[in-house]
C-alpha cells in the first residue's frame, strides 16, 4: 500500500502538469501522439489528472505505475475505448499527427484503425478460425477479396512471429492455441489493419516467462515500423523493451524520460521509491 | 451406525425423490395417455385430409396447415422485433432506459395469453370486419407474434450479456462499426438466441386462448390471411368437447401430433445449445 501515512507525499508541481521536455523530440518530426491536459473520470472518480505528454514516433514508450494509477485508462483514452464505459468522461486533447482525435469531425472508426490495441488477456474471437481472426478487422470492415485477405493474414502472422507455428492449422479456432500464441494472434490481428500506433495494456500479464520473452522481442521489432505504447506493472519489462518510460501515480504523470535515465537516475523522489520497490 | 444426522439425510433424500415423482408422474401420464389414445387415430389420411364433420375419413390437414402459417406469421413479426429489442437492452440501452424496457419485457412474458388475445380482438378483429366477422389468420398471427416478442427479447439480451466484454472491446478496438460488432456478438451467442426463438415458437404453437378470439377456426383449408383459419389447438378444443366419439378420437390424434411437434422443437433446442455454431 502507498499512502501519505507511510510518508510518501505527492509533490510534483501540484497545479501545473509536469510537461516533460525532451530535446530529442523537438528536433525531429512532430510526435505522433500528444496528450494535452488530459483528464478522465469514471463517474465522480477522477482517474487521470491533467496529463500532458508526447509519444515519439517509431519508438516504444512504457507507462509504469502502481495498480490504479490510471495507466490503463490513459491508453484507453488514446483509442477512445474509454468512452465505451458507461459514465466515463474526459477533457483535454489527444492529438494524433496534430489532429485532435476527439474533434467533432473525427470518425472514431478511423481513429481506432490508426491506433490499434492489444489487451491484457488474449481475446481472440472464439467463433473464428486463426486466419479469420487475423483479418477480422478488415473482414468486418467490408473487405471481401479472399486472396488479399490471405496475403494480409500471412503477412501479419509473420510480423507477429506466429506464422511458422500456425501455418498448418489456419482454419482451426482462434481459441485452440496456447495463451502466448493467442496473444501474438491478437497482435497480428491489430497489425492487419495497418495502424500507426499500437497500444498494449499489460500484454504479458497473463503469460508465462517464455511467452513473455517472445512478446517482448516482438515489441522491440515492431518499433521499427510502429509507435508502441505499452502499459506494464513490470519494471524489468519496461527497462527491457522501452525507449522511453513514463511513471504515473494517482492519475498524475510524475516523471517521463528516456528509459535508462528513469531507472538509473530518476529526478523525482517518488519515481525512485517506486522503481526501487519501496512501494507499489 | 444410525445417527441423527444420518436419518435427517435420508429424510431429505426421501422428500426430494417423492417430489420428483410427484412432478414427473403427471407429465409421464400425459405423454402416456396422449400417445395411447392418440396414436390409433394417426394415419396418412388423418394427417393430410381436412376436417370432416361426420368424422369418417376426416383429418387435421387444414389444422396443421393453419398452425404452420399462423406460427410462421407470428415468427415473422416476433423474431425481428424481439431480436432488436434484445439488442437494444443489452447493447444500446444505458442505465435506466434499458432497465425499464427489460422490466416491461419481463411483465409481458407473464401476461396471460387471453389478455393478448382480447387486445388483438378489440384492436383488429372488431375494427376490421371481414366475411367472418373480422376473425382472420392475420389477427391470429399478430396475437401470437406479440407473445413471441418478449420471450425472444429476453433470451437475446441475456445471451448477449453472456458474451465477454473483452470481445466487444476487441472488435471496437479494430475499428469495427458498432452495428457490425453487435452482429459479431450475436454470432457468438447464436446458441442462446436460437434457443429463445425456438422456445417462443414452441410456446405459441401450443396456444389456444388468443386464437379463440382471433382465428376462430375453420373447416376449410387456408383461405388467405384475411379469412378465419383452423389451427391444431382449435381443432382439439372444438372436437375434444364435441361428444361425438370419432371426433373426440381425432382430437386425441391431434393432441398427439402437437405433443410430438413441441417435443421435436425442444429436442432441437437441446441440440442447438449443445453444438457450437461456427459463424462468420
Amino acid at each position: 500500500m502507498y499512502s501519505e501515512a507511510e510518508g510518501i507525499s505527492v509533490q510534483t508541481k501540484p497545479d501545473s502538469a509536469p510537461v516533460v521536455e525532451m530535446t530529442a523530440f523537438d528536433s525531429e518530426r512532430v510526435p505522433i501522439v500528444e496528450l494535452m491536459n488530459l483528464n478522465a473520470w469514471y463517474g465522480s472518480q477522477h482517474v487521470i489528472s491533467d496529463v500532458s505528454m508526447k509519444f515519439k514516433r517509431n519508438h516504444v514508450t512504457a507507462i509504469i505505475g502502481p495498480s490504479g494509477c490510471g495507466k490503463s485508462t490513459l491508453v484507453r483514452c488514446l483509442n477512445r475505448l474509454h468512452e465505451l464505459v458507461p459514465n466515463a468522461r474526459l477533457t483535454g486533447n489527444v492529438m494524433l499527427d496534430g489532429v485532435d482525435i476527439y474533434g467533432k469531425q473525427i470518425d472514431v472508426v478511423d481513429v481506432r484503425r490508426r491506433i490499434g490495441m492489444v489487451f491484457q488477456k488474449p481475446n481472440p474471437f472464439p467463433n473464428m478460425s486463426i486466419r479469420d481472426n487475423v483479418v477480422a478487422g478488415l473482414k468486418l470492415g467490408g473487405v471481401r477479396d479472399k486472396k488479399r485477405l490471405d496475403e494480409i493474414a500471412r503477412n501479419a502472422l509473420q510480423q507477429a512471429f506466429l506464422w511458422d507455428e500456425v501455418k498448418d492449422k489456419l482454419s482451426n479456432s482462434g481459441a485452440s492455441i496456447s495463451g502466448g500464441q493467442q496473444q501474438r494472434l491478437c497482435i497480428a490481428r491489430a497489425l492487419a489493419v495497418e495502424p500507426e500506433v499500437i497500444l498494449m495494456d499489460e500484454p504479458c500479464s497473463a503469460l508465462d516467462p517464455t511467452a513473455t520473452a517472445k512478446i517482448e522481442e516482438l515489441i522491440i521489432k515492431l518499433s521499427d515500423n510502429y509507435t508502441v505504447i505499452i502499459v506494464t506493472h513490470n519494471m524489468q519489462q519496461a527497462s527491457r523493451v522501452a525507449d522511453y518510460t513514463a511513471f504515473m501515480y494517482l492519475g498524475k504523470l510524475i516523471e517521463y524520460d528516456e528509459t535508462p535515465k528513469m531507472f538509473e537516475n530518476p529526478k523525482e523522489e517518488l519515481t525512485e521509491r517506486y522503481i526501487t520497490g519501496k512501494f507499489g | 451406525m444410525i445417527t441423527r444426522r444420518g436419518i435427517l439425510d435420508k429424510v431429505w433424500l426421501g422428500l426430494a425423490v417423492a417430489a420428483v415423482v410427484a412432478a414427473l408422474a403427471p407429465l409421464a401420464s400425459i405423454i402416456y395417455y396422449v400417445t395411447v389414445r392418440g396414436i390409433s387415430a394417426i394415419s396418412w389420411n388423418f394427417l393430410t385430409h381436412n376436417f370432416n364433420q361426420v368424422g369418417n375419413n376426416g383429418g387435421i390437414g387444414n389444422a396443421l396447415e393453419g398452425t404452420f402459417l399462423v406460427v410462421a406469421l407470428a415468427s415473422a413479426i416476433g423474431i425481428p422485433i424481439g431480436l432488436l429489442v434484445g439488442v437494444y437492452v443489452s447493447e444500446y440501452g444505458t442505465g435506466r432506459s434499458a432497465d425499464v424496457v427489460r422490466f416491461l419485457s419481463d411483465v409481458l412474458v407473464g401476461i396471460p395469453s387471453i389478455v393478448t388475445g382480447i387486445l388483438v380482438y378489440s384492436a383488429v378483429v372488431i375494427s376490421f370486419p371481414t366475411p367472418y366477422n373480422g376473425y382472420t389468420a392475420f389477427a391470429a398471427g399478430l396475437a401470437l407474434g406479440l407473445m413471441e416478442i418478449p420471450i425472444i427479447a429476453n433470451t437475446t439480451s441475456e445471451s448477449l450479456k453472456l458474451v465477454p466484454n473483452s470481445l466487444r472491446e476487441a472488435s471496437a478496438a479494430l475499428g469495427v462499426r458498432k452495428w457490425r460488432t453487435i452482429l459479431l456478438m450475436m454470432a457468438n451467442s447464436l446458441g442462446g438466441i436460437m434457443t429463445g426463438i425456438l422456445l417462443a415458437t414452441s410456446r405459441v404453437a401450443g396456444e389456444t386462448a388468443p386464437l379463440l378470439l382471433t382465428a376462430l377456426g375453420s373447416t376449410q383449408s387456408f383461405q388467405g390471411w384475411f379469412n378465419s383459419v383452423e389451427t391444431m389447438t382449435l381443432f382439439i378444443f372444438q372436437n375434444g368437447t364435441s361428444g361425438t366419439p370419432n371426433l373426440v378420437e381425432q382430437a386425441w390424434g391431434a393432441s398427439f401430433v402437437l405433443l410430438i411437434t413441441v417435443l421435436g422443437i425442444n429436442i432441437a433446442i437441446k441440440m442447438v445449445t449443445r453444438r457450437r455454431i461456427v459463424f462468420v
